[in-house]
């Protein structure tokens, strides 16, 4: 580190570039001309992959639980998955699909297509969350409640936390199609790329919670 | 002109109008940080207020009490006490100023930011903060009263409902309901921390550039990130034991005053430990971080000397940031954990002794050589300095699972992590508030005042915590409400008297600080200069109080390291981070 | 344009500061010298063992204590502002890989010494041989089992628990080898015999602390942990619960008494007697 005058101009140029770098002119910074520089879209996708390690915390610690509880369970029976998971998994990796030609289509400028695609994947995600709620009431009319087995707690409280993220982005979903872009910070562009992203990753958490729940019964 | 995500139309660099988007719904990181210092100042009182009490009553158990319905404490209350001093103190103090608060104010400042990064989500987190906290303090005024199952809350005590005791029933829910909201803002607030330190940098301010109390901030934001999902994953099972029947952490065949529990079996107690202390462990990091980053800083201001080691403080803290998360088990050593795994962890938590060792030796390389000035804030810091290594030291007595057979729960623990973690991180933040309050405020703190705070301070947290590593050599438990029914803990009733005692003269010199804060807020001296203290960072090259978007609307450019002083062949004794080369007066 | 502040009085603040921690210092030392509080005399092997530890560890961390906290008085004085130029070095590498080395060496090396007193208490089970008595903590009492002359622990019932009956561990009266089994509040050990607990609790979680043994285990709801230990000194020994488990936890004591065989024999007799 610098110690005189003589070596901190060696460390000046190499601070020019050191710190954050200009940002590149991506869609987020039109109209910006003032000498502070706005919040960089990168910024956006630096917060999301921090919010999605704090969910894979949180997963990570109710997974783990899972298994603990399970290698200790003189009582654990496992849960009889209903079948409509299987279907709503295939809905879910269809949503995935779905929303990556949503965003090819906004990448290409037809607002058109992308607006219909946009609305299948919203759709499917809805009916995922319907398939969801069908799953519970059938294994609520098996009578396989809540409180009625470690393995039956788990499954809700796994599918309801899942859900509940899942929700979020289909909050994500609505708010990249219905708010006025034009006055924003990030570009609607920016923002379905966000969406997708944390999109996928709630497909891929799902395939892991319903493989857990699965081959771990 | 950009305009802000949702923060109020045009005119991000605009000063909002009107009182209550101006101080109270307020997106500025300055005015959140201000709310969040004010909510943990609240708070400390409250936890001081609540010590205060459980130690009239360990001191003088048969002492009547004006404060005491019958004039005597009950051991529900001493109970609830006890959790409430540890849950406020630990959340609301320890986890809120030192980051929270110091953190908003000024890591945006010290790396040439106009502000963070989502100020939207900085407002949120700070208000679901403050709803925790009333939700926490609402358990105080329910039937029953507060939780009596200590701030770690181990079921069975704290998932059977009131069979258990009073406190257990709506008061133990408000507070897990309480640490679930503090859960959620925590982990707002750390990633807003961790994208502004990652993407908001000026330009030249380089990771090796960057101040100590902004590595600090980070690793301590990293480790919130991580520690506090798996808390609230914690906390979400745990309420589902109490109120839906599930038995994650309770085991069947239970017996409660006579009463068989049937409705709960197979689960582990030992579950919850683990992961209450995979977040806990991380947690008191949390809380000690902040302060080594900004003792480092004061101590390197203050003694005009570059700080000793930067890059092997920068390694120390990333690695106990990192080493935080492999220690935990060292909470559980006579809790049936496996014995193997247990020593496992006893050799991990050695280890973290390494990194506490390494930054303590370049405290004393930063002090060797320097000239060394003794303001109220280069005080604390060199408190923090040896309450830090008096605390830290018996933590190598309790890392060995053999002693700990001995020393765990016993008040040696008590000593050991009020030390380090409670009074050492405190020193901190007074060391940042003597330091911070004239850039905050554009007023000093009272020098003479603050001096007066500081040794009543200094001398009152060693006569309260050295005696109580003495208590625990003798075997007296923690939590207990009183000495009656044990004979070997009778003789210890002076060491009682005595840190009580201590304890009233701290806790009146911290009336001072008080005092000090609304006096010189009215009548203190002003601080004219903006860099009264002649330091280097980026918050002494702009007006106290900083304006509204911090650096006028222009973006600072960073060229020099965080703490050159006293460098050979300038005229000054420092040199600013922002100041080109060529203006740097030569001698 | 750099007018400092000037602090006044620089050197009596160092001195103060600098006399305040060699003070402390002195005082700490003292009372760990004296050992004006300490712990009781341990009754057993492992607790001999486990206090040699203890002093090895507050003999590394004592000196430690001492050198930094002086030499924080010391530097705290020395280089006080008398207008003096400070120094401008910025580190050296070589000495932060030396106490980098030496501290893992000291503080790992302690960690692994420690290892003995540990596997003695944890990595071995109990001679086959060993008294086994069952420990079960409930709010807010300890409560004993043993076998009786049958050598065998008969069966227990949660729903049959009833402290106001007498059956404070549910034992079930149509298990013959229940029969015999003695349930005490205190615990009555002979001396120079190795002691197998089984520790376990009803309700919730409490923690078997006995000072004198250096031994502490919680006792865990569905968990039955065991813990061995040869007590050679007779006495009676205060046993506490270390671990919070509601609001009579300060008052859930008992007493371990450690007899010599005859008398231990006796006692057992005494109570079987009283069972009958």
């Amino acid at each position: 580190m610098p110690g005189t005058i003589v070596d901190d101009l060696e460390i000046i140029d190499a601070g020019h570039g050191g710190g954050t770098t200009p940002p590149a002119g991506g869609d987020d910074d039109s109209g910006s001309s003032g000498p502070l520089r706005p919040v960089p879209r990168r910024a956006y996708f630096t917060a999301l992959q921090l919010g999605l390690a704090a969910i894979v915390m949180f997963f990570m610690a109710l997974a783990s639980s899972y298994i603990v509880r399970k290698g200790l369970g003189m009582d654990w029976q496992s849960t009889p998955l209903p079948p409509v998971l299987w279907f709503n998994t295939a809905i879910l990796l269809a949503s995935s699909v779905t929303i990556m030609v949503a965003r090819k289509k906004l990448v290409g400028g037809e607002r058109e297509a992308f607006r219909s695609w946009w609305w299948v994947t919203t759709g499917l995600g809805l009916l995922f969350l319907a398939g969801q709620i069908i799953a519970w009431r059938q294994l609520a009319a098996a009578g396989m409640l809540l409180a009625t087995n470690p393995s039956s707690s788990f499954f809700y409280l796994l599918t309801a936390a899942h859900g509940a993220h899942l929700a979020g982005g289909i909050l994500a979903l609505f708010y990249v199609m219905f708010r006025p872009w034009k006055r924003s910070r990030i570009s609607q562009a920016t923002a379905a790329e966000l969406t997708s992203i944390y999109w996928h990753f709630m497909d891929g958490l799902w395939i892991f919670l319903f493989a857990l729940l699965t081959l771990g019964r | 002109m950009v305009t802000h995500e949702n923060g109020g139309g045009h005119g991000q660099h605009q000063p909002p109008s009107g009182f209550i988007r101006k101080y109270v719904f307020s997106v500025d990181h300055k005015v959140i940080g201000i709310q969040y210092l004010t909510l943990a100042l609240f708070s400390v009182f409250v936890g001081m207020a609540l010590s205060l009490l459980m130690r009239l009553h360990l001191a003088w158990p048969n002492t009547h009490w004006f404060f005491f319905k019958g004039g005597l404490m009950t051991p529900e209350q001493y109970l609830a006490l006890v959790t409430m001093h540890g849950t406020i103190m630990i959340f609301m103090v320890l986890t809120t100023a030192p980051q929270s608060g110091y953190g908003n104010y000024f890591l945006p400042i010290q790396i040439g930011a106009a502000d963070m990064a989502f100020p939207v989500i900085n407002m949120l987190s700070f208000w679901t903060t403050f709803v925790s906290l009333m939700v926490m303090v609402a358990a105080f005024f329910v039937a029953g009263g507060a939780p009596l199952g200590g701030w770690t809350s181990y079921p069975p005590l704290s998932a059977l409902g009131e069979i258990t005791g009073p406190g257990q029933g709506a008061g133990e829910t408000l507070w897990i309901v309480g640490l679930a909201i503090f859960c959620a803002a925590s982990l707002m607030g750390a990633l807003n921390f961790i994208t502004t330190l990652i993407d908001l940098r000026a330009k030249g301010m380089t990771l090796g550039r960057l101040p100590l109390t902004c590595w600090t901030w980070l690793v301590t934001a990293i480790l919130g990130l991580l520690a506090f999902g798996v808390l609230l994953a914690a906390c979400i099972l745990l309420l589902l034991d109490r109120i839906a029947g599930t038995s994650f952490f309770i085991p069947g065949g239970l017996v409660i005053t006579d009463q068989v529990i049937t409705w709960h079996k197979g689960g582990s107690p030992l579950l919850w430990q683990h992961l209450f202390w995979f977040f806990g462990h991380p947690e008191v990091y949390i809380a000690i971080l902040p302060g080594m980053g900004v003792t480092s800083h004061l101590l390197s201001t203050f003694a005009r000397k570059p700080v000793f080691g930067y890059r092997a403080m920068v390694g120390a803290v990333c690695a106990i940031g990192f080493l935080g998360f492999c220690v935990w088990g060292h909470h559980m050593f006579v809790s049936g954990m496996s014995p193997y795994s247990a020593f496992a962890f006893s050799i991990l938590t050695m280890t973290i002794g390494v990194p506490s060792a390494i930054k303590t030796f370049n405290w004393l390389g930063t002090l060797w050589g320097g000239k060394i000035e003794f303001n109220c804030a280069m005080l604390f810091a060199l408190g923090f300095v040896s309450l830090f290594v008096s605390g830290g030291l018996s933590g190598l007595f309790l890392a060995q699972p053999s002693l700990d057979l001995y020393l765990h729960d016993t008040y040696f623990v008590i000593a050991h992590f009020h030390l380090i973690m409670g009074v050492a991180a405190i020193f901190g933040m007074f060391a940042g508030a003597y330091f911070w309050f004239p850039k905050m405020f554009g007023k000093f703190l009272n020098e003479g005042i603050g001096k007066v705070h500081f040794w009543l301070t200094f001398a009152g947290v060693y006569c309260i915590f050295m005696p109580m590593h003495f208590l625990g050599l003798a075997g007296h438990p923690r939590r207990y409400f009183d000495a009656s029914a044990v004979t070997f803990l009778q003789k210890l009733q002076p060491v009682h008297v005595f840190m009580t005692i201590a304890a009233i003269v701290t806790i009146a010199a911290q009336l001072l600080f008080l005092y000090n804060i609304i006096w010189s807020l009215i009548a203190g001296k002003e601080a004219k200069e903006e860099n009264p203290w002649h330091a280097t960072t980026l918050e002494w090259s702009i007006p106290s109080p900083p304006p509204h978007d911090n650096f006028g609307g222009v973006e600072p450019v960073v060229y020099h390291g965080p703490y050159e002083f006293s460098v050979p062949g300038a005229a000054d004794d420092f040199i600013p981070q922002h100041l080109a080369p060529n203006l740097v007066r030569k001698a | 344009m750099l007018s400092r502040r000037l602090e006044r009085g620089s050197t009596s603040v160092a001195l103060a500061f600098a006399v305040f921690l060699v003070i402390m210092t002195v005082v700490t030392v003292y009372i760990f010298w004296a050992k004006v509080w300490w712990f009781p005399a341990a009754i057993n092997d492992i607790g001999h063992e486990i206090d040699a530890q203890f002093m090895r560890t507050l003999l590394i961390t004592g000196i430690v204590f001492v050198a930094a906290q002086l030499g924080l008085a010391y530097v705290i004085f020395k280089y006080r502002d008398q207008g003096q130029k400070a120094a401008s070095f910025e580190g050296n590498n070589t000495m932060e890989i030396v106490w980098t080395l030496a501290t893992i060496v000291l503080f790992v090396g302690l960690g692994l010494y420690a290892r003995n007193a540990w596997a003695q208490v944890h990595f071995t089970d109990a001679a086959p041989g060993a008294l086994q008595i069952e420990v079960t903590g409930q709010q807010f009492v300890w409560n004993f089992r043993y076998a009786g002359p049958d050598g065998k622990f008969g069966r227990e019932k949660p729903e049959l628990v009833s402290a106001s009956t007498g059956n404070p561990v549910g034992l079930d009266p149509t298990d013959p080898a229940s029969k015999d089994d003695v349930v005490s509040p205190v615990i009555a050990v002979p001396a120079g015999r190795e002691v197998e607990l089984v520790i376990r609790s009803q309700d919730v979680t409490h923690s078997f602390f006995v000072r004198e043994l250096r031994l502490k285990q919680d006792a865990v709801p569905g968990m039955e942990i065991h813990m061995h230990f040869t007590a050679n000194d007779p006495g009676d020994y205060e046993i506490v619960c270390a671990q919070l488990c509601g609001l009579g936890h300060y008052r859930m004591h008992s007493v371990l008494s450690v007899m010599s065989e005859a008398d231990f024999q006796k006692w057992m007799r005494d109570q079987e007697a009283a069972n009958q």
